[in-house]
């Protein structure tokens, strides 16, 4: 009887649009739950935190956000990280762009080994390249600086942009290009000033893999850096592990972390759907 | 769409191929210097042929890794998938609440990888997390850092918590693209619910299904941070997987070579396992147009 009540996917009808709020329902807390649980931590006080269990925070606290945005160690973190992770984002979608337009236009020697050699890189586990990345960038010289932490980054997210970038490119009919041409455009005009613009929600998805892809990777981030272009999430590791306790000042940094990712996510909210559409992530 | 020839479109994937020479090759060339080499210290080195790759294969600890990293992708991919597909079915279709339920979904993706086992950690703990302390209360005996058991239980569900939504995202982009004359004439042939989802659904979504399997595979099979954060790859070795082996090995204990043999071994698997689900999927591509 399930199945009778499911046939109608369009109208509304009353059992039906229960079942699907309360499978979404569920679905939602299960995901929002232990985040709620890391706010909940980070607004109260470390007494109360190991002192008792509780919901929600009796002695509600600022002080543990006090504590990072006032500490030049942990807010240089946050600069370090969004340093790098834009930094990345332009170099990988600028480099993208150009390779893109060449697989989704043209047929040359080698293209199809070329494409599925980029995207092999986008399977290789970053703990292989750990060791190596640290002592190619420590030779020369740009060991611990954010360019270092962006193009190593780029191992991943740069096949990422092109595979991305190529789907839509490929959705642009080719009359267009031709009808350039034909008005006297050159190469780099008419890709800045027609097809760009043409495309332009396919950067803007591709640039947000490439922000999350970077902003959430740690492995190669913490092994690239010391001091100087520490990213946010080494410090963390590294607070946690000298001080072991300070539960409230971790989860305030732990929820100042989701910050940046959910804004991204508030301004591409309409584009994501579009990216997933294409089938490219 | 028909591509005309042009080797001269090489010169506008030479960024990319410089880039990638300098992040990917040069590094690469390392890991296989590495694996073909032992040293005595003083960065001295000699030549050691296939000892290392023979070393490595005849390692239990390898092998072992290797399971536990099966056994996790299986299981997640077994849990993820389903899950997602079923999530993706019952999102709303339009409207404000397609806009909250894809910013909401989208949230656990963006959490550095860290912060994603910090959240679990702390969630876990019989003491001050709510999970811990709920199981506990119910008279449920749960430990993950004591418990192998209730460590890998922790680790699946964090990961499923953390990336069902990534396949449900694509199986809804999937579902949103078929139009709705589609579902107008399933009604007039009175399909059943199962028939719509099997004849109509399930086709539609096969490609970008394809490609979600394929990356929750890759990112599975190269997981890192999110146990370690959690389960530091115990109790024992019992969550310890492949990635964590091979950091433990090279970074923590500098034994370059039999980490670069592994290292080589490691990614070879991946390629292999990924080179099937990519010619499988482009051969869907061609069929399906």
């Amino acid at each position: 009887m399930a199945d009778a009540t499911m046939t109608e996917p369009r109208r509304a009808a009353l059992p039906r649009v229960n079942t699907r709020a309360v499978v979404m329902g569920l679905y939602l807390l299960f995901l929002l739950l232990p985040i709620y649980w890391l706010v909940n931590m980070s607004l109260k006080t470390n007494a109360e935190i190991l002192g008792g269990f509780s919901l929600w925070p009796r002695d509600l606290t600022l002080a543990n956000y006090a504590t990072i945005l006032t500490d030049a160690s942990w807010y240089m973190g946050y600069v370090n990280s969004l340093i790098y992770v834009v930094l990345n984002t332009v170099i990988s979608v600028t480099v993208a762009l150009p390779a893109a337009y060449a697989f989704s236009r043209y047929r040359f020697m080698g293209d199809k080994h070329l494409f599925f050699w980029l995207l092999t890189n986008r399977m290789a586990p970053p703990a292989v390249f750990a060791l190596p990345f640290f002592q190619l960038y420590s030779s020369v010289g740009l060991f611990d600086t954010h360019i270092a932490v962006a193009l190593a980054h780029c191992l991943f997210n740069v096949p990422l942009a092109v595979w991305i970038l190529e789907g839509f490119m490929r959705g642009v009919p080719k009359e267009i290009d031709e009808t350039a041409y034909i008005d006297g455009y050159s190469f780099p005009r008419f890709f800045v000033k027609i097809f760009m613009p043409l495309i332009a929600s396919g950067i803007g998805v591709a640039a947000f893999f490439c922000f999350m892809f970077s902003w959430v990777e740690l492995l190669l981030s913490r092994t690239l850096t010391s001091v100087d272009a520490k990213p946010i999430a080494a410090t963390m590791t590294r607070t946690v592990s000298a001080s072991g306790l300070d539960w409230g000042v971790l989860a305030a940094a732990g929820v100042l972390t989701i910050v940046p990712g959910a804004l991204v996510i508030y301004f591409v909210r309409n584009y994501i759907a579009k990216g997933f559409a294409l089938g490219r992530v | 769409m028909d591509k005309t020839t042009n080797h001269k479109a090489w010169f506008l994937v030479l960024p990319v191929l410089a880039l990638v020479a300098f992040s990917a090759v040069i590094p690469l060339m390392t890991v296989v210097n590495y694996s073909v080499q032992d040293t005595f210290g003083n960065n001295q080195f000699f030549w050691a042929g296939l000892e290392w790759f023979r070393e490595m294969l005849e390692s239990e600890r390898m092998w072992n890794a290797l399971g536990r990293q099966l056994v996790f992708s299986a299981t997640i991919l077994a849990i993820e998938v389903p899950l997602g597909i079923f999530v993706a079915l019952n999102m709303p279709k339009r409207g404000i609440w397609a806009s909250v339920c894809l910013v909401l979904m989208s949230l656990p993706l963006l959490i550095p990888w860290n912060v994603v086992g910090t959240i679990w950690q702390i969630f876990g703990r019989v003491d001050i997390g709510l999970l811990g302390y709920t199981l506990d209360k119910l008279g449920i005996d749960y430990n993950y850092t004591q418990d192998a058991v209730d460590a890998w239980i922790t680790v699946i569900v964090m990961d499923v918590w953390h990336w069902t939504s990534l396949v449900a995202l694509l199986a809804y982009a999937g579902l949103q693209s078929i139009p709705d004359a589609y579902y107008q004439a399933a009604k007039i042939d009175q399909a059943s619910r199962w028939k719509v989802f099997r004849y109509i659904e399930l086709p539609k979504m096969a490609g970008v299904l394809m490609i979600a399997v394929l990356l929750r595979f890759m990112d599975s099979f190269m997981i890192y941070t999110e146990p370690f954060v959690v389960t530091g790859g115990g109790p024992g070795n019992a969550t310890t997987f492949l990635s964590i082996d091979l950091v433990k090995m090279a970074l923590g204990q500098f034994d370059l070579g039999p980490a670069a043999a592994f290292s080589i071994m490691y990614f070879l698997v991946i390629l292999l396992i990924s080179w099937v689900f990519y010619t499988v999927m482009t051969n869907l591509d061609k069929k399906g147009g």
